[in-house]
């Protein structure tokens, strides 16, 4: 009744289930942290602008990103994954998303910054449609937590056109 | 004579009986992990709920030892959501980040492209030969939630296969010997 194997089995539960039920209350608590961010995108210029061999086009573009973020960051925050994304509709295609920059922000000390940057990751087109059309950018913030749920906010940047030249 | 009969037969009755409740007991526990497996795998319409972060690629946010919950809902791709991603060829299948999508118009169908955050490049070198993009199909689910450490147990077992005899072992010696 009292055995050895018996306490241990017990005491090894109530820790488990004690744990998970702080883990699940500490991920709760992140739904009534509210936040404020502040992100400005520009496009500063537009660098070059090329068909590749395989027929799609490539734009090369360099972009003015300030943002702060310190007040995402809660308790149970662990890591911001923001990037940046140009998103646009062709005829071919009804959602484009091309990841232009990102980055992990881990404090809360380093989420204020203001950075001029060309695009970390190839702005390529499935086709030749990006001459003169219309897209947005929009900055994406991924909140990564110690434990629990994830969840992702963004902010839409819209009006930006690309040249035709 | 009688008296002696009688004690035999009632201590071979309590074995039986014995034997038989611990192989019920046995069977409970294993069919409620399966319960609990199969459950979760029509909950979250993946077919593997849970899985283990197995390599460095998306640090810091993903360490080795994590543990993913995965959901696969109708909801279409879209880029920064971190998938598990099956690659024909190989067997392990991949957690990283989805950096680019096209949906396409008349069919539906996405092209996606994944990135590990810790890596330096996309993913195009893990695809198969000549494989561009990932599509629906190869996708098992998207990452929810996080939990830290607890996947090292699995790590370590199929690491070093002896342990998990030996706690198979212990489990099943308790199991067959405990007296409640």
């Amino acid at each position: 009744m009292h055995s050895y194997a018996l306490r241990v089995n017990t005491a090894v539960t109530l820790a488990i289930m004690v744990l998970a039920v702080l883990c699940s209350f500490v991920s709760l608590s992140d739904h009534f942290h509210a936040s404020s961010p502040h992100v400005h995108l520009e496009v500063l210029s537009i660098d070059a602008f090329q068909r590749q061999k395989a027929g799609n086009d490539e734009v090369w573009l360099t972009l003015n990103i300030s943002a702060d973020f310190s007040s995402v960051f809660s308790w149970n925050t662990k890591q911001l994954f923001i990037f940046v994304a140009a998103e646009y509709v062709t005829p071919k295609n009804v959602v484009n998303q091309v990841s232009l920059w990102d980055a992990i922000l881990v404090s809360k000390n380093h989420a204020k910054f203001s950075i001029k940057t060309r695009n970390k990751y190839s702005f390529v087109d499935q086709g030749n449609n990006l001459r003169g059309s219309d897209f947005n950018l929009t900055m994406y913030w991924h909140v990564m937590p110690l434990t629990g749920a994830m969840y992702t906010e963004k902010q839409v940047f819209s009006g930006f056109r690309l040249p035709t030249e | 004579m009688g008296m002696i009969g009688d004690a035999v037969a009632a201590v071979r009755g309590t074995n039986v009986r014995h034997l038989l409740m611990q192989v019920i007991s046995l069977g409970l526990i294993v069919s409620s992990a399966l319960i609990i497996w199969k459950g979760l795998m029509c909950l979250t319409g993946s077919e593997s709920p849970v899985v283990v972060v197995l390599s460095g690629s998306m640090e810091p946010g993903f360490r080795r030892g994590d543990i993913l919950f995965l959901h696969m809902s109708k909801a279409p791709i879209r880029a920064g959501e971190i998938v598990v991603f099956h690659v024909d060829g190989r067997e392990i299948p991949i957690v990283h980040r989805v950096i680019k999508v096209h949906e396409r118009n008349d069919t539906g169908e996405v092209d996606v492209l994944t990135k590990g955050d810790n890596n330096y490049g996309d993913d195009r070198l893990l695809y198969a030969q000549g494989q561009m993009w990932l599509n629906r199909h190869h996708i098992m689910g998207r990452v929810v939630g996080f939990l830290p450490y607890v996947g090292w147990v699995t790590i370590i077992m199929t690491e070093q296969p002896y342990i998990k005899y030996i706690l198979i072992g212990a489990l099943g010696l308790l199991v067959i010997t405990s007296k409640e």
